[in-house]
This record gives C-alpha cells, sequence and structure tokens, in this order.
C-alpha cells in the first residue's frame, strides 16, 4: 500500500502543468545576467576597496559584500555616505562551526533614495569562533556600527546574547531577550543542543 | 445557673462549644452562599503573557460578551482579584513575576491556564527558554485546552470553574 | 521560604529627586513587556525598554525542523496577523526550494493577507481604545473584528492560527460562493470603520491626548530604521506592496497613507487609513484574480534547498516590514531563520520618543507605535 501511496509523489505528477515549465525557466535563466544596476552599485564598493571586500553575489534587489572584520568600520561608512543608504533592517548571526567563526549578517535598507528602495545590500563579516565561550571576555570580537548606523543598537545586543559577539564601542552590550540569570552557552550557536533533539 | 457554669478558666472551651454547635446549624448554608458570592465574581488579574491574550481579549468583544455571566471583567488591581487566566506561554524570564503575582493575591484565588503552552509547553515543548506547562509554579483549577482556545472555550472553562467553586469547601466556616 | 528576587526585579534608588519606575510586566495596559522608567516629577527622564517576556526561541526550533513543519510556529509571534508574518518566510523557501506558485494563489494569498491585516489593526485600534480609556473604541472594532474573523474562518477554518500560506501556494481553495460573500463584507466592513472618525479621530479628548505627543520628526525615523506606521506618520512614503511589489502587489493599485506630523495622533490615523486601503485592494483583487484553476503546487517530500544559499524576503505586514533571512545548506532543515520583526525594530524609537515626555502620556506614545511584544520577543 505504502508503493501506491507513494508512487504518485514521487513521480511528481501534479493535476497542473506549471511546475515542469518553472524548471525550464530556471535553467535558462541561470547563467545569464548579472543586474545591471545591482552591479553598480558593488563596482563602486570594490573600485573604492579593491581587494579588501568581496562580493558574494549579485541577485536581483540584492548584493552582498563579504568583508574582514577590520575593514567593516570603513566600508559601513562608505555605504552609508557614498551610496546613501540609511538604515539597517536586520542583523542576524549565523553561527559555522566547522569554520571556527560566526557569521554577523547586516540587512542595509534605505528610505530616502527610491531609487534604492527596492534594494537591499548584503554585509557580512565574521568574528573569531572559541569553542569555550565566555561572552564579552573573549576573541569573539567585532567592531560596532551603532555610530554609523544608529538602527542596529538593539539588533547588535540581541547578537551579543544569542552568539556571544561582543560588539567594541557599544554602548550597551546588555542582555535584552533572554532571562537575567542564564548561564548557558548563548542559545543560538550550533553546539547549544535544545532538550530532546 | 450559665454563670455558674462558665468560669474564666473553661470559657474558651464553652465559646469553642458554642461555635461547633453554630457551625454545624448554618455552616453549610453559610458556605453555599459564600461560594455562591464567589462564583459570580470571577475577577481575572490583567496579566497577558503569551499570544492567547487575543482570544481572551475577543471573548468580551460583543459578540462573545464573557461579562453577562458576571465573570472575567478587566480589571487593573490585583489585590482586588481572585482569578489568574495564564494566556499561554509561560517563559523561564516569566515565570518568577508570574508567581510574583500570584502571591501577591488575596485568597481564595483560582487559576485557569489558558492554551496548550500553559498546559505542557504545547508548540514549544522542545524550546530552551518554555517551560513545559505552569503546574510547577502555580495550582491550576480548570485547563482549557486549544491553540489558541476559541472564546466558548474559554467560557466553557470559567463555567467548569464556577461548578469546581460550587463543590469547594467555603474555608473556615465548614 | 526565602524567595530571593531575580536581579532584575530589585529596586534601585538612583537620585532624591529621580524615582525608577517598573511599568510592568503586569500592569493593566500593555501586557507582556517592562519599561524601566525614570521619572523627575511627573516627567519621563530616562526610559529603558525591557523586552523578552515571550522569547520562545523560534530561530533555534526552526533549524530543527523542516520547511513545512516550520509553519505553524512560525505565524505564532502575531497569531491575528498570522498570514502576513508567514508570508516572507514562504517567499523565501520558494525561492529556496525552487518553486512556483499558481497565478491564483497569489490572488488568494493577497485576499488572506489582506484581511488579516484588517484584522490585526481592527485588534491594535480597539485596545488602542481602551488604553486612552475609551470603552467604546474598545466594543465597536473588537465586533467588528468578528465579521472578517468569519471569512477567514471560512477560507482557512481556523479563527487566528490559519496556516494558511505553504510554499507553493495555499493550503486550500476559496470556499463555493466565497467571493460574493466576502464583498459584501468588506463592503459593510468598510461603511462600518467609517464611522470610527466621528466617534474616535475627531473626537476632542484623544486630540486633545495625542497631538503633539512623542514627535517623532522624519529624519529620526529614518535614522533609527523605524517602519511601517510609525515610518509613514513622519512623512516618509514607503510600503513595499509599491516599493518592491511581491506576489501581484504589482498589477494592483495601491495607495500609500502618509502623514507629516509625526506624533501618536497620526501614528494612530495611518493603520486607520490602512484599513480603507485593504477594503480597496480586496475588491480589486477579487475582480481580477482567475476565476479557476489550481491553488497549489504539489511538493515533493521533505523538500530540499540546492546547496548553500541565503535569501532575505520581506514584506509590508500590519506593522511594518517584516524580513525573512534563510540560510540553506542543502539540507531538509533550513540552516538558520531569522525574522526581521518591526516591533522589535521600531522599540528603538521608543526610549527617544518617551524623554521628556510626560508619564500620563506614555500609553498614548507606547501603544501608537503598533508594538505587538509576542513578535518583538520571537
Amino acid at each position: 500500500m505504502s508503493t501506491e501511496t507513494e508512487t504518485p509523489i514521487a513521480d511528481d505528477t501534479p493535476e497542473v502543468e506549471s511546475p515542469p515549465k518553472p524548471v525550464a525557466k530556471k535553467l535558462e535563466a541561470a547563467p545569464v545576467v548579472v543586474p545591471a544596476f545591482e552591479k553598480s552599485i558593488s563596482d563602486k564598493i570594490v573600485e573604492k576597496f579593491g581587494d579588501k571586500v568581496e562580493v558574494g553575489f549579485i541577485k536581483e534587489d540584492r548584493v552582498r559584500i563579504n568583508v574582514g572584520r577590520e575593514n567593516v568600520h570603513d566600508v559601513a561608512e562608505f555605504i552609508r555616505d557614498g551610496l546613501n543608504y540609511d538604515h539597517v533592517e536586520s542583523v542576524s548571526g549565523v553561527d559555522y562551526p566547522q569554520d571556527n567563526e560566526i557569521e554577523v549578517v547586516y540587512h542595509i535598507g534605505s528610505y530616502d533614495d527610491s531609487s534604492l528602495a527596492r534594494q537591499i545590500l548584503v554585509l557580512a563579516t565574521r568574528a573569531q569562533r572559541e569553542t569555550n565561550p565566555i561572552p564579552g571576555n573573549d576573541a569573539t570580537r567585532l567592531p560596532t556600527l551603532r555610530d554609523v548606523f544608529y538602527s542596529v543598537e538593539f539588533h547588535e545586543r540581541e547578537v551579543f546574547e544569542m552568539f556571544g559577539v561582543f560588539f567594541e564601542g557599544h554602548p550597551d552590550n546588555r542582555r535584552l531577550l533572554l532571562p537575567e540569570d542564564w548561564a548557558d552557552l548563548p542559545p543560538l550557536r550550533k553546539d547549544f543542543a535544545i532538550k530532546g533533539r | 445557673m450559665l454563670k455558674d457554669l462558665v468560669t474564666p478558666e473553661n470559657a474558651n472551651v464553652f465559646v469553642g462549644k458554642l461555635g461547633d454547635i453554630l457551625e454545624k446549624a448554618i455552616g453549610k448554608p453559610l458556605g453555599y452562599a459564600i461560594n455562591w458570592g464567589r462564583i459570580w465574581s470571577l475577577w481575572p488579574v490583567h496579566i497577558e503573557t503569551a499570544c492567547c491574550s487575543v482570544e481572551f481579549g475577543a471573548a468580551s468583544s460583543p459578540r462573545y460578551d464573557v461579562e453577562r455571566f458576571g465573570i472575567i471583567e478587566a480589571f487593573g488591581s490585583l489585590r482586588q482579584c481572585d482569578l489568574v487566566v495564564v494566556q499561554g506561554t509561560i517563559t523561564r524570564k516569566m515565570a518568577p513575576r508570574l508567581r510574583l503575582v500570584y502571591d501577591q493575591m488575596p485568597e481564595p484565588k483560582y487559576v485557569i491556564a489558558m492554551g496548550a503552552c500553559a498546559i505542557t509547553g504545547g508548540l514549544y515543548f522542545d524550546s530552551y527558554n518554555v517551560l513545559p506547562g505552569i503546574d510547577g509554579i502555580i495550582p491550576v483549577d480548570v485547563y482549557v485546552p486549544g491553540c489558541p482556545p476559541r472564546p466558548e472555550t474559554l467560557i466553557q472553562g470559567c463555567m467548569l470553574l464556577q461548578e469546581k467553586i460550587k463543590r469547594m469547601k467555603a474555608r473556615k466556616f465548614v | 521560604m526565602t524567595f530571593k528576587l531575580p536581579p532584575g526585579l530589585a529596586l534601585q534608588k538612583v537620585d532624591e529627586r529621580i524615582m525608577t519606575l517598573n511599568v510592568g510586566p503586569q500592569h493593566p495596559g500593555s501586557g507582556h513587556m517592562r519599561l524601566i522608567v525614570q521619572i523627575d516629577g511627573d516627567y519621563i527622564v530616562a526610559c529603558d525598554p525591557d523586552p523578552g517576556y515571550v522569547h520562545r526561541g523560534e530561530e533555534k526550533m526552526a533549524e530543527y525542523r523542516n520547511y513545512i513543519l516550520n509553519i505553524p510556529h512560525l505565524e505564532r509571534p502575531v497569531i491575528h496577523d498570522s498570514c502576513n508574518v508567514l508570508y516572507p518566510y514562504v517567499l523565501g523557501a520558494e525561492e529556496i526550494l525552487g518553486i512556483e506558485v499558481p497565478e491564483r494563489a497569489k490572488y488568494v494569498r493577497v485576499i488572506a493577507s489582506e484581511l488579516n491585516r484588517c484584522i490585526y489593526i481592527m485588534y491594535w485600534l480597539a485596545i488602542y481604545g481602551i488604553f486612552l480609556g475609551h470603552s467604546t473604541m474598545f466594543m465597536w472594532p473588537a465586533g467588528d473584528r468578528e465579521l472578517l474573523i468569519d471569512l477567514m474562518e471560512k477560507m482557512t477554518g481556523a479563527r487566528v492560527t490559519h496556516a494558511h500560506f505553504i510554499p507553493g501556494g495555499v493550503r486550500n481553495d476559496l470556499p463555493p460562493n466565497f467571493e460574493d460573500v466576502c464583498l459584501r463584507q468588506v463592503n459593510y466592513f468598510e461603511k462600518r470603520i467609517k464611522e470610527y472618525a466621528a466617534i474616535f479621530y475627531d473626537n476632542p479628548i484623544l486630540i486633545a491626548r495625542t497631538r503633539d505627543t512623542g514627535v517623532l520628526s522624519r529624519q529620526d525615523a529614518i535614522r533609527y530604521g523605524t517602519t511601517g506606521s510609525v515610518l509613514r506618520a513622519s512623512g516618509v512614503d514607503y510600503d513595499l506592496r509599491v516599493k518592491e511589489p511581491y506576489d501581484v502587489y504589482e498589477e494592483l493599485d495601491v495607495h500609500t497613507n502618509v502623514m507629516k506630523e509625526g506624533d501618536s495622533y497620526a501614528r494612530s490615523k495611518i493603520p486607520w487609513l490602512d484599513m480603507l486601503e485593504s477594503c480597496n485592494i480586496i475588491r480589486q483583487a477579487l475582480q481580477k484574480m482567475p476565476k479557476s484553476g489550481s491553488v497549489r503546487t504539489k511538493l515533493k517530500p521533505n523538500p530540499k534547498g540546492k546547496g548553500l544559499d541565503s535569501v532575505y524576503k520581506r514584506v509590508e505586514s500590519g506593522r511594518g516590514s517584516l524580513g525573512c533571512y534563510i540560510v540553506s545548506d542543502g539540507k531538509v532543515e533550513p540552516y538558520r531563520v531569522k525574522l526581521s520583526v518591526p516591533s522589535f525594530r521600531n522599540l528603538i524609537a521608543l526610549p527617544n520618543l518617551l524623554r521628556g515626555e510626560k508619564l500620563g502620556n506614555m500609553p498614548s506614545v507606547y501603544w501608537s507605535l503598533n508594538y505587538w511584544p509576542v513578535e518583538a520577543d520571537r
């Protein structure tokens, strides 16, 4: 009985013919076009900083720039002053235990410049990861962007407690969401296992 | 004659016996009356703990209008309340605060655990910051299941609590 | 028994004149959130928001469940706006899994999302009314809200937590005769909410309590990175439905409501104008929607991503732009899910707005930020 139920799903024969089409479309679209406007944004950054930055990807409306931790502050300043981006939408940490690094990703947008309204500039940087973290007192550190983009204040506090990334120069590196007596690992690190899993 | 019977030494005993007789005579009907009074004045503490508060708010909206039963009237001060409706998830940060609120309320007090999260942790059974049910912190009288419970379910839970109070001992008197 | 107070609860004395006051987490106002305010007489000197009372670790949980199992718990942060809070996750998952959505499903999504926006704003309005001591303004929206909840219940089967959007479309097709009922209800709903202007927005008491309180300038609104009604009340014309249209918003005529004042009154009026706009959008979508066709692309069991990939999708929810950042490493579960929620982004404006304000103005400023604590804590 199980084989009977499995076959229609495995065959992927839905009642509509739409699924085959997108596959074909995707294959055609894959090698093509780097969007021009997005390319021009990343070109400006590469022109200014050269080898210090690396373009992660250029998709429609999204440009990703990877920067080392020593240059992230300068690049962010250039993004604000030279490219008219004005606020940070989200700061997310991503833990990569195999690289022994924690990535911090800033999604930067613009309200004032209407040509950039669709755009999100993804600025990614990496901090060293400690196997036995002591949040605030170990080498997991990054320079803060709070003096460049005011809107990162609470986001960086969140990343600090969730990943243990200490932001140097942040005026208020206190705990935000977790209980006051939290004494465990920062919970969003990959080595923090939740119960029963 | 009564004067001879009662001496300063046994006055307390005598009064106590008198009290027993009195209690036997009117204790039961009095207790019933007290419970009856408690049933119709279930006022909850205004403490929202998570998303079930949306349906709690909907329960006092015109369509469901739970206040027509004389219960669940939105009320300010916890010193004058006798019901805690735990509306959803209790996190580890909220748990001591919930206990503080409960401890500050005068007796008698009742607890309704509303929603799956308050009963067992619900969807968040494996989260690192959520308690698996609130029975570990405060004693629960009625569980109202659902995620979130419909307002009708909450009303039914309140009526169950009323039934329960009706059968309870009205302390001190009986 | 000795009960030790958690460190955050301990009282502290700051100055002879300045007193520290804990507002929350239990108080007859906002609910699950604490504001530590320092007051000098009647004036707020400093305010330190303390969120996190409903932090349930959803982002961690998302790393342990596959793309479909993530749906129910990711809509819980805002259960009365559950379609919108799920929307960016679903859009992101579709891009990662490489799924195309049928045309009719896109329209169903837009209708559901707009209905849900109205449901959210009505609840918000009801609480705003009771915050300011206007009991009628609790009763009216709370009652009229049920009209739309009935519609959503017809469409999805649940009162508030729909879990209706899935990667590849929506769960079920519209029930028979839904279009007519929806049109009738929405027309009646629009007529009803227009009456709110007379009782609420033109009410001299409301105007006296909210005009010129908590003024947020245009420049600051941009600098703080606020979003949604807070941003548009400060004169910034930014609505993702117009600026970065997703699904079929491109084909619909959406008008952005902007006010210049930036005070609590403007912030409380913008959502109401948004509701009127939503009614327009629903009518347009009902007209343009294909009358028949599939509403979901069938998924394979346990769909996977195609290797290391990341997407950032955002939609305009009832409170503002809501982003979802998904990192996939080609496994069945996402590697990382991050919700960038509007309440959390607007929170940073609160201490700056309350500074110098009277304590009595706190409720009107606080709730005008369109803040929903469960969402901010995730």
